[in-house]
């Protein structure tokens, strides 16, 4: 890996940097001072126990937890390069998940069409002239590697794709708003190994295009897809840096015990 | 290993617990048969008193002293028109509720208390729904014993039951495709219209048929406004053939409703009235199936493309 120039080139290479992030549902300290960075068109995995508070830390990126009352942010995700604290009280979370999209854990396709799908988000942003509408669709369908398959079929239900087709119509949905940061809730974790490799070959496609969050609980998908891994446990980043240091020489014992498999 | 006697035993216990699975489900058919049988009979008795007065002519007359003229002409105009406003006010009201208390509602004390106190107004006496709207729409508002006075009084009665619906409808879409919405950066509004609504029709529309259904049989609170029993003209033409076409004037008139021409019937002394009565009952009963019908049939079409 050629990371040792590009880190010293710090905040440009930086997409987003978390400062001192705690989060609490209730009162329940969820997330305790995290402290990371998420690197400008690389892949970020975050691994750790069940129960660790990794997809509490990714959804706090396109601030799903707003949905729900509760729920209490401190601390700041900075956005580059307006420099935004995407946590603050007077972004509007709506604002934040127009910037930074999300895949989730099990496909969620709408009940609508294919296109219907891939077009909503650019609905939602007030877009209504078909042509922009019929390129973008086709556009984030082909960098999803799902054009092909769908496009004789792009008014039929959703529903009718397969389980690993249903979830790169997910990311083609994601994609279709050129997003600054995608985020990834383990997004194989419902899938056959077949698409799942399929799944994790188009994230690592898509590096050359967005920034990528990505939380799994496997650890050899983190290894195989991601630049930078970070080892979380109850609550705490224990552990952030190259995946290949992560991976072959961690510093911190508790990681190096997860990624043996002693423990996890 | 067991030897020959155990197994015998075993065979004896198994045989003693089914007589019981076979007094129970005796028992079972028996209470089954009772509750069907007895609409069943109801039904037939109703089928054959009334079914020789079912002819064009009784859905074309009005009232009558004389028995073999009398017809249902202005009772099924009435029940139309009261379904029309009960529908007209329930249904918007009744789904802004619903949604309201689902997606926007803050989750407190203030709001539970209105949510435990939806679901009790259900249970609430028809007859109760009747006062209120003598007191409120009749009185108060001044509309008079009209058929918007009555609408308004089975809307009402109904509200809950349309409320109710829609939040069971929009709660059982499941959570992730309500975060999909949001994750793309819909508002409130957007998830509600573009979404939790057009998935949520086909169990909305139901409950808002099985309410209807209720209050086109519903007798006590028609009488309780002041319905007529006796009427031998219909209500104003809703279309008119000069400018502006359409007109109002109906809401504010003298109206009855098919239960209440049955209970008028009913009370007469005169065989004749009863089989009369039969009738309409008939056209009564037919009339609230057809509406369930129609709320399996739309339930099923509408869930089709949707699976989970």
């Amino acid at each position: 890996m050629q990371n040792n120039t590009e880190q010293s080139e710090n905040a440009a290479a930086y997409k987003s940097e978390v400062r001192n992030l705690n989060f609490y549902y209730g009162e329940f300290n969820a997330l305790k001072s995290i402290d990371m960075v998420l690197h400008d068109k690389k892949i970020t995995a975050l691994i750790g126990p069940s129960g660790c508070g990794k997809s509490t830390f990714l959804r706090c990126f396109n601030r799903m937890h707003d949905l729900y009352s509760g729920n209490r942010y401190e601390g700041e995700i900075i956005l580059h390069p307006d420099d935004v604290n995407i946590l603050a009280a007077n972004v509007d979370p709506i604002e934040v998940r127009m910037r930074i999209s999300m895949v989730f854990q099990k496909p969620n396709p709408f009940p609508k069409s294919i296109y219907e799908n891939v077009a909503y988000g650019l609905r939602v942003r007030g877009i209504k002239q078909r042509a922009i509408l019929d390129e973008k669709v086709e556009s984030a369908l082909r960098n999803s590697a799902l054009w092909d398959e769908v496009k004789d079929r792009l008014h039929d239900l959703a529903f009718n794709l397969s389980g690993g087709q249903q979830q790169r119509l997910c990311i083609a949905r994601a994609l279709a708003t050129d997003p600054e940061i995608l985020l990834f809730d383990e997004p194989t974790s419902a899938l056959d190994p077949i698409a799942t490799a399929s799944i994790e070959e188009l994230i690592t496609d898509l590096k050359s295009k967005v920034t990528i969050l990505i939380v799994t609980h496997n650890m050899q998908q983190a290894a195989r897809v991601s630049d930078y891994t970070a080892y979380m446990y109850l609550g705490e980043l224990i552990e952030f840096n190259v995946t290949d240091t992560i991976f072959i020489k961690p510093k911190n014992k508790q990681t190096e015990d997860y990624i043996t498999g002693r423990f996890g | 290993m067991k030897n020959v006697n155990d197994i015998e035993e075993i065979r004896k216990i198994i045989s003693l617990h089914k007589r019981w699975d076979f007094i129970f489900m005796i028992a079972g058919v028996l209470a089954l048969m009772i509750a069907v049988l007895t609409f069943m009979a109801l039904f037939a008795h109703m089928l054959i008193d009334g079914m020789p007065r079912l002819n064009w002519e009784f859905f074309t007359s009005f009232p009558s002293r004389r028995a073999e003229s009398a017809g249902i002409l202005s009772a099924w105009v009435g029940t139309t028109l009261v379904m029309l406003v009960t529908a007209m006010a329930a249904v918007p009201l009744g789904i802004g509720a619903g949604v309201y208390l689902e997606e926007y509602a803050p989750k407190n004390l203030f709001t539970e208390i209105i949510e435990i106190n939806v679901t009790n107004l259900a249970g609430v006496p028809s007859i109760i729904y009747g006062l209120l709207a003598l007191g409120l729409f009749v009185y108060q508002l001044g509309f008079g014993q009209s058929i918007l006075a009555a609408g308004l009084a089975l809307a009402l009665l109904i509200l809950p039951v349309v409320i109710v619906a829609t939040r069971e409808a929009i709660r059982a879409i499941p959570v992730s495709i309500r975060e999909g919405a949001y994750a793309l950066g819909a508002t409130k509004w957007q998830t509600v219209s573009d979404h939790l609504l057009p998935y949520s029709s086909a169990g909305i529309l139901t409950g808002i048929i099985i309410g209807l259904a209720r209050a086109i049989g519903e007798t006590a609170p028609i009488i309780t406004i002041g319905a007529l029993t006796f009427i031998a003209f219909l209500p104003p033409s809703p279309i008119k053939q000069e400018f502006p076409y359409v007109s109002f004037e109906w809401l504010t008139a003298p109206f009855t409703v098919m239960p209440i021409q049955m209970f008028n019937w009913v009370s007469r002394p005169e065989e004749a009235f009863q089989l009369n009565a039969a009738a309409a009952g008939l056209v009564l009963v037919v009339m609230t199936l057809t509406m369930n019908g129609l709320a399996i049939y739309l339930r099923y079409r509408m869930r089709k493309n949707i699976k989970w």
